[in-house]
């Protein structure tokens, strides 16, 4: 190590010096009420703060002795972070302590990292390792929807676990009608709540001032997304991407606050409630049946049970997700896929090739505004109310999350990235509030570390060599 | 001798003060080479972001006559000129879609053909036969192309991983498969070594002789120029300071002095 | 016409505010050609480290408002300059190179976790900053209706006008300014010609926060109250303003933010105030469509 370690300290130094400099009045004065009018004053959180820098400093040396080869130093320095992150010792928040354990469980795994490449890229040289890792992949997506047909039959299964599963298939469905527009067209569509917006809006208003079913309005909901993909999108798709993104924001925002301000239509911030939900044939889910209809337990002839309901909406976003799914996959290896893809990769190649890249985007975008639009209309059913509170840009930005953080345009991928950002705080929920932080920081690692995301192969459209692999 | 091609008269591009295009008239024919040569900076690229739709043309007329109909380029929309008057260019800079495999690349090239065979998806995502028979002679078209250019057994790598060469040869051969009238190649032997650039050549005569269309070339490589050319525009400074057949134009005292500044043996090659 | 000026009045402030905001979009764009999402986040950090040091301010007993405005300019300046410094060389610099997207969705999660980061340490509850200028004078009375500029509004635009000639004088003037305009017009060339480009950028982004970080202070003093949401409303806004006046346009921020600022007043003022932030929008969606090069900007062409 020698003369490089100065060099090092003096890194890691910086690091910590900016650090505090960076947390020093956000984190280190929290500003609070004081209480009977004496105005804002300080919760000093300084000793936070200075715990934080040593974290970092630390971490930092560690992570410069990783990469300069000093390995076994800075697995050592890793593991003390873990062991102070977990040691009983009491630091002045929980957060702390996961700060320090994760920074060292970081650490641990840079240091490790080169060994576990070189294991897995021999594996991977191998043609049986490419093979494997592409049955490997299919494979896995059979069994994935196996788990998810059988879930709600499983023992586990309670109330609690089956909306949790409404919820993130709720997610996967968004993903993969996003992953059309960001995935294969290249398209950042900031906005992509509002069409889940206009398809529940669609369905509540249908359904409680014109008392049409679920299922009259489902494809009606859908459509209707589409039209307004296609009216945002015919003045705005030749913008380059960046202004787009810009444009889908406003857009987004300006729906939710037509929303929020047209009390005639839609009720304003009060929302609109006693949504019917969606029927079986025509018989309803409930107790006792309402004048005229059936209940289904009357139809089918079993006992009431409350959770037939939410097995019943479990189904039916599982079905549109997967409608969405085989459409996709369909549509990519269809002319209009690929040129999706190809205006991803260069549209001024695409125009000298005689494709009109504004019709082309057009149709990824209504495509991807239609799956928003169903779900939607699953989403006003399922809640029975719905309000502009459920469309803000947060919820534009975790459906984007998913898609970055699966890899853009992987369909498993984006399964795997909502169980992790949807399922995972769910299951944790102390770390709740850390959630959009989490993803905040995630898609700047994600772009820095791994811009393709979780899972970053790509399978050719077409083949001239179908047995080949590669 | 057969009719031109097109025919581009008075064509001036101006980029605020500067004029980087001068009152140009040359014409091109069907199943001839055609170079425009000059100096850097002379507005060989921008003669062809004018024919290609890339700009729209400050003054000047772009005529396409081909299939019985005459288009106006510089009326036409910068995709349409691909679509309906069946121009195709590759760049300076090769612009591949290097994320898709060399097969992908071009079939997004017959994209047009095959969006009317698939019913604009719709007969597609119902798996038409009519679609399929389309989609199965893209493919031989494909392979036919790919033949030609020596990489059927790279069909189904990412076209970024080629070597540069290859990359090259894939860029004409994506252009090709649009099926045109006219062919324009924005310095196809750059950054290539001599085999390399042989191969280029035997393509690009193949390309006039076997499929007779008319070929624009704007080149540097004067080996490439001199051998295969059958007609010469030269420009400087936006302006045309001579035409004619390679002999002529080696020999015109205003091209060599053109030249002078740079190498005079650059024309000899 | 009272009404009338005094809305004019009003507007110019709040336009002195986006425009300070737009130019660190329109800088940014102009050298690296990306629209940093995160910079309303900064903006709101500013106002933030100003609160905060306010609220230090009164309790060391500094009680001439001049002085403390001043102190708190130059503490909010220089921590929200690191903010600027950290974010481009964390998540921005790895990304030169990579995929069209990668930047764009990367300046959306430095966003998204700002924005959190301080709510987390903050608190969500918005934060009364007390009124540290107080007073003003009457222009005219007319109609019945007094024409009143505050002293508060008098400090915002003279502030901001000062800042801006600064600014200009060091983009037209000095080795800095010459080294960013180079960068703008070839980044290689420049680097070649012996530029440091990295620096350079670094540069254009502190001084884009530390410009927001004075928004942020004069927006802190003029609504005397903020949250850590601010910054998602007022950076579309600005950057509409960025845009209306031609994005890469400094003269063109300010006029921009101006123009913004006139028509959000003037729309709550004569229509209704729940649109206001429709009316944004809306401007800056047509823009986009119709003049996407602005009112000042250079069309741009492509190089093919």
């Amino acid at each position: 190590m020698g003369p490089r370690l100065p060099l090092m300290l003096k890194d890691a130094g910086l690091t910590a010096f900016v650090a505090a400099a960076l947390g020093i009045f956000i984190v280190g004065f929290r500003t609070v009420d004081m209480g009977g009018g004496k105005g804002l004053g300080f919760d000093y959180h300084l000793v936070d703060l200075a715990v934080a820098v040593v974290t970092i400093f630390i971490g930092r040396l560690g992570l410069s002795m990783a990469a300069n080869g000093l390995r076994w130093p800075a697995i050592v320095l890793g593991v003390v972070m873990i062991a102070a992150g977990a040691s009983p010792m009491k630091l002045p928040s929980g957060f702390l302590h996961w700060f320090v354990a994760l920074g060292g469980v970081l650490l641990v795994i840079r240091a490790i990292w080169p060994w576990a490449n070189d294991a897995m890229g021999a594996a991977a040289k191998t043609p049986s390792g490419v093979a494997l890792s592409k049955a490997g992949s299919k494979w896995f997506g059979w069994l994935l929807l196996a788990g998810a047909v059988l879930l709600p039959a499983m023992p586990f299964a309670d109330q609690k676990t089956m909306d949790l599963g409404v919820l993130i298939l709720t997610y996967v469905m968004l993903g993969w009608g996003l992953n059309i527009v960001v995935g294969l067209a290249g398209l950042l569509d900031l906005g992509y709540v509002a069409f889940y917006a206009v398809g529940a809006y669609a369905y509540a208003l249908l359904s409680t001032q014109y008392g049409l079913g679920f299922w009259t309005v489902l494809p009606l909901a859908g459509m209707m997304a589409a039209l307004f993909g296609i009216m945002l999108g015919f003045p705005v798709l030749r913008l380059r991407g960046d202004y787009l993104a810009i444009v889908t924001l406003g857009f987004g925002e300006i729906i939710r606050l037509v929303l929020l301000n047209w009390f005639d239509l839609t009720n304003g911030p009060a929302g609109i409630g006693s949504i019917p939900g969606p029927t079986l044939f025509g018989a309803v889910f409930a107790e006792t049946p309402p004048p005229g209809k059936q209940t289904v337990s009357e139809m089918l002839g079993i006992a009431f049970n409350g959770n037939h309901r939410l097995i019943f909406l479990y189904y039916i976003i599982l079905g549109l997700a997967l409608i969405t799914n085989i459409f996709t996959q369909r549509m990519r290896r269809l002319p209009v896929g690929r040129a999706w893809e190809a205006l991803r990769e260069d549209e001024t190649a695409c125009q000298a090739l005689g494709i009109n890249p504004t019709n082309t985007k057009l149709t990824a975008f209504a495509i991807g505004a239609m799956f928003a639009g169903f779900a939607g209309s699953f989403f006003a059913a399922k809640q029975r109310f719905i309000s502009p509170e459920s469309f803000v840009f947060i919820e534009s930005a975790i459906i984007l999350a998913i898609v970055v953080l699966g890899g853009m345009g992987s369909q498993i991928g984006v399964v795997l990235a909502a169980v992790l950002l949807i399922g995972l705080p769910e299951w944790f929920r102390d770390l709740g509030s850390y959630r959009m932080l989490a993803f905040g920081l995630a898609m700047v690692l994600i772009m820095v570390f791994k811009p393709r995301g979780l899972i970053s192969h790509r399978e050719p459209s077409i083949r001239l060599h179908p047995g080949g692999g590669g | 001798m057969s009719a031109p091609l097109i025919e581009v008269e008075h064509l001036t591009m101006r980029f605020g003060g500067l004029i980087a295009v001068d009152d140009v008239s040359f014409s091109a024919r069907p199943g001839a080479i055609t170079a425009v040569i000059g100096p850097n900076g002379a507005g060989k690229t921008t003669v062809f972001n004018c024919i290609t739709g890339f700009y729209k043309p400050t003054v000047g007329r772009l005529t396409l006559r081909s299939m019985g109909g005459e288009f106006l380029l510089e009326r036409m929309r910068g995709h349409e000129i691909g679509q309906k008057a069946r121009v195709a260019r590759t760049f300076q800079n090769i612009r591949l879609f290097p994320g898709m495999t060399v097969l992908e690349n071009l079939m997004v090239a017959q994209h047009n053909k095959l969006m009317r065979a698939s019913g604009w998806s719709l007969l597609g995502l119902l798996g038409a036969t009519g679609f399929r028979r389309a989609e199965d002679a893209a493919i031989e078209l494909s392979r036919l192309w790919l033949e030609r250019i020596g990489l059927v057994a790279d069909a189904d790598r990412p076209a970024g991983e080629l070597p540069y060469g290859a990359q090259r040869r894939l860029e004409i051969a994506r252009a090709m498969c649009t099926e045109p009238v006219l062919l324009c190649l924005d310095e196809p032997a750059a950054g290539l070594n001599p085999r390399e650039s042989a191969e280029l050549n035997q393509l690009l005569v193949s390309i006039r002789d076997r499929d007779g269309i008319g070929v624009l070339l704007i080149e540097h490589d004067m080996s490439v120029v001199m051998q295969i050319s059958d007609h010469i525009v030269v420009l400087d400074y936006g302006r045309k300071i001579a035409e004619g057949d390679p002999e002529a134009v080696r020999n015109d005292p205003a091209v060599i002095r053109a030249y002078l500044g740079t190498d005079e043996e650059a024309l000899d090659g | 016409m009272a009404y009338f000026t005094q809305q004019l009045i009003n507007a110019i402030t709040l336009g002195a505010i986006y425009g300070l905001i737009a130019i660190g979009y329109t800088m940014v764009y102009g050298i690296i050609g990306m629209i940093n999402f995160a910079h309303g986040e900064v903006f709101m950090i500013g106002a933030f480290i100003s609160l905060i040091g306010f609220i230090i301010c009164g309790s060391l007993g500094i009680s001439s408002a001049p002085i403390a405005i001043v102190l708190v300019l130059l503490l909010a300046m220089s921590f929200s300059a690191v903010y600027g410094w950290a974010i481009e060389r964390t998540a921005y610099r790895p990304l030169r190179g990579s995929f069209r997207l990668a930047p764009l969705i990367s300046a959306i999660g430095v966003s998204i976790a700002l924005q959190n980061y301080v709510q987390l340490a903050q608190g969500a509850r918005p934060k009364p900053g007390g009124q540290i200028v107080s007073g003003g004078f009457n222009l005219f009375t007319a109609d019945g209706f007094d024409v009143r500029v505050t002293w508060l509004q008098i400090i915002i635009v003279l502030v901001t006008v000062v800042l801006m000639a600064g600014f200009t004088w060091l983009i037209a003037r000095t080795s800095l300014g010459r080294q960013q305009r180079a960068c703008e017009q070839d980044m290689k060339m420049a680097a070649l010609l012996g530029v440091n480009v990295d620096r350079t950028i670094s540069l254009t982004f502190v001084l884009g926060a530390a410009l927001a970080s004075v928004a942020g202070m004069l927006f802190l003093m003029y609504y005397g109250v903020i949250d850590f949401f601010i910054g998602f409303l007022a950076g579309i806004k600005a950057f509409t303003a960025a845009v209306l006046g031609g994005i890469g346009s400094l003269p063109g921020a300010m006029l921009g933010g101006l123009l913004i600022g006139l028509i959000e007043v003037f729309w709550a003022g004569y229509f209704s105030s729940e649109y206001k932030d429709v009316a944004a929008f809306a401007i800056l969606v047509l823009v986009l469509i119709f003049r996407p090069s602005g009112l000042l900007g250079k069309p741009e062409i492509e190089k093919v």
